[in-house]
């Protein structure tokens, strides 16, 4: 694998008349943890969806390992997202199945391996999430958070090169948000993998970013470290890190 | 006083967009028969809507298998006394039931049961991002929600039609010869002597197509819904409706193509 996991080329798409990217440029490191922030509606669902061949492209050209994917067949685009897990924003873990099948589903269904062998595998995964114990409960039962880890699971579970989040702390308490993003950059640290995680919880991302792009208006309008970021002179930027300010208490003094 | 703005009424865009759904469909179709016969066959998923569609349906279907039947019989009985042809009410019931009212009533009640619950079983599955999930795992969602429920319907919608004739001439047996006293030997031989096999098997065609007709559209209806809680609703209720009167159009055609 390049250094380059995801190099996204002036990538364009309206719906209708509302033109919701403009012209993205975008180049994810392979083994790095890039976070997209901006606000919600403000197309980075879209942006991601066109990463996963979801949406395609009115124009411009995604590269993914070296191979540009936005007009490949659907046979061809699924080899693609052989490489990629994604962890949805509610999960979209699958209601007619427990916990367990939900994880093993992807085994199932794209490996040889024995029953014995996917069982070792998904508790092994299970327990990363801190959920061994919790197989055979159906998701319904599961509260937002735990549906999440679970899907983290499922994401994972067939090592893929690249993981993508969309919106991983959305619906989550601030206590709850933090384990995810704790295990979020746990697995990231473990297993070396390139995330891309979409956002609007800018403080949340801080704390497991190793680069931020910021979406605004349809374009990248800031690429760089949290860091750099935090020193932004770029006034949309400055506007959405002072929304998230609140004055006295933590994560108040950026 | 009346508006001095012009009206735009365009006729031919509500035609156009159910021309255009019409196409999807279609689409739909062809990519289900293409699935249907592609490796790896999902065995499992077809027989576990075959017991959702057909065994949990039969005793709806033999409710309304009977009654129907019965008021058949009941109803046949009065006319044909004015003129003393009582023996043909085992002959009226069994040809209705088997040519007409077997497979259009047991179509509509599935319809009601079944279709109702794939549109919303795969609405949610569409707005809870279930069926992008299977897309993002590199798998056919067509090959995984919609082929298994298609061919199941295609499977037991014969079957059930088979129960429900039954029991409807029963139901119309014990109604004219057991309550209104019609003789049972001309009951039966009247039955023997008018009601061919050919009126069974087409009977059986037609609800082979109408399990087709009913799966497929329910499925459409929930494989595109947009628009959260609300749309699944909507497209739970367009299910049964579009189904339920492609069901009763269809009969019109494949009747008089068949007899």
């Amino acid at each position: 694998m390049e250094d380059v996991a995801i190099r996204i080329v002036d990538l364009q798409k309206s719906f209708g008349e509302q033109k919701v990217l403009d012209g993205i440029n975008l180049e994810v490191e392979t083994g790095k943890i890039t976070v997209i922030i901006g606000k919600s509606g403000g197309g980075k669902s879209v942006l991601l969806k066109n990463v996963i061949g979801l949406i395609k492209p009115d124009s411009g050209e995604i590269w993914i390992d070296g191979v540009e994917t936005s007009n490949l067949a659907e046979r061809d685009m699924n080899s693609i997202r052989m490489k990629f897990g994604m962890l949805f924003q509610e999960a979209a873990l699958f209601d007619s199945m427990d916990l367990f099948d939900n994880v093993a589903f992807p085994l199932r269904e794209h490996t040889k391996m024995s029953e014995k062998e996917i069982e070792r595998a998904v508790e092994e995964r299970l327990k990363q999430v801190g959920l061994s114990g919790f197989s055979e409960k159906m998701p319904s039962e599961l509260s937002g958070g735990m549906r999440k880890r679970v899907g983290l699971a499922r994401a994972l579970v067939l090592d893929p090169e690249i993981i993508l989040f969309d919106e991983p702390t959305s619906a989550l308490d601030p206590i709850i948000s933090l384990t995810i993003l704790d295990l979020i950059k746990q697995t990231q640290t473990y297993f070396r993998k390139t995330y891309l995680v979409i956002s609007h919880d800018i403080l949340g991302m801080f704390r497991i970013a190793d680069k931020v792009a910021m979406l605004y208006d349809g374009k990248i309008i800031e690429f760089g470290t949290p860091h750099d970021i935090k020193r932004s002179s770029n006034e949309a930027t400055k506007e959405f890190l002072k929304a998230t300010k609140i004055p006295g208490f933590a994560g108040g003094d950026l | 006083m009346y508006s001095k703005k012009p009206i735009h009424l365009n006729p031919f865009s509500r035609i156009t967009e159910a021309l255009k759904e019409l196409g999807s469909i279609g689409a739909m179709f062809l990519e289900t028969i293409h699935q249907t016969f592609r490796k790896p066959f999902k065995l499992n998923y077809i027989l576990k809507q075959m017991e959702f569609i057909g065994v949990n349906s039969s005793v709806i279907v033999i409710i309304t298998g009977v009654f129907t039947g019965m008021v058949l019989a009941l109803q046949s009985y009065h006319g044909f006394r004015k003129f003393g042809g009582e023996g043909l009410v085992g002959a009226t019931v069994a040809l209705s039931m088997t040519r007409e009212l077997g497979p259009v009533l047991t179509a509509l009640m599935v319809t009601g049961r079944a279709g109702s619950s794939m549109a919303a079983e795969l609405g949610t599955m569409r707005v809870t991002e279930q069926i992008d999930a299977l897309t993002v795992m590199a798998l056919n969602p067509i090959k995984y929600l919609v082929v298994p429920r298609v061919v199941a319907a295609f499977i037991m919608l014969p079957v059930l039609t088979i129960i429900a004739d039954f029991v409807g001439i029963i139901g119309g047996y014990i109604v004219g010869v057991k309550l209104l006293g019609i003789n049972e030997g001309a009951f039966i031989n009247k039955i023997i002597k008018h009601l061919d096999l050919e009126d069974i098997n087409n009977g059986l065609i037609k609800a082979a197509c109408f399990g087709i007709i009913f799966s497929l559209i329910s499925c459409y209806k929930g494989f595109y819904t947009s628009g959260g809680a609300e749309g699944v609703g909507k497209s739970t209720t367009e299910a049964v409706v579009f189904s339920s009167v492609s069901i009763l159009i269809s009969d019109y055609v494949l009747t008089s193509l068949m007899f």
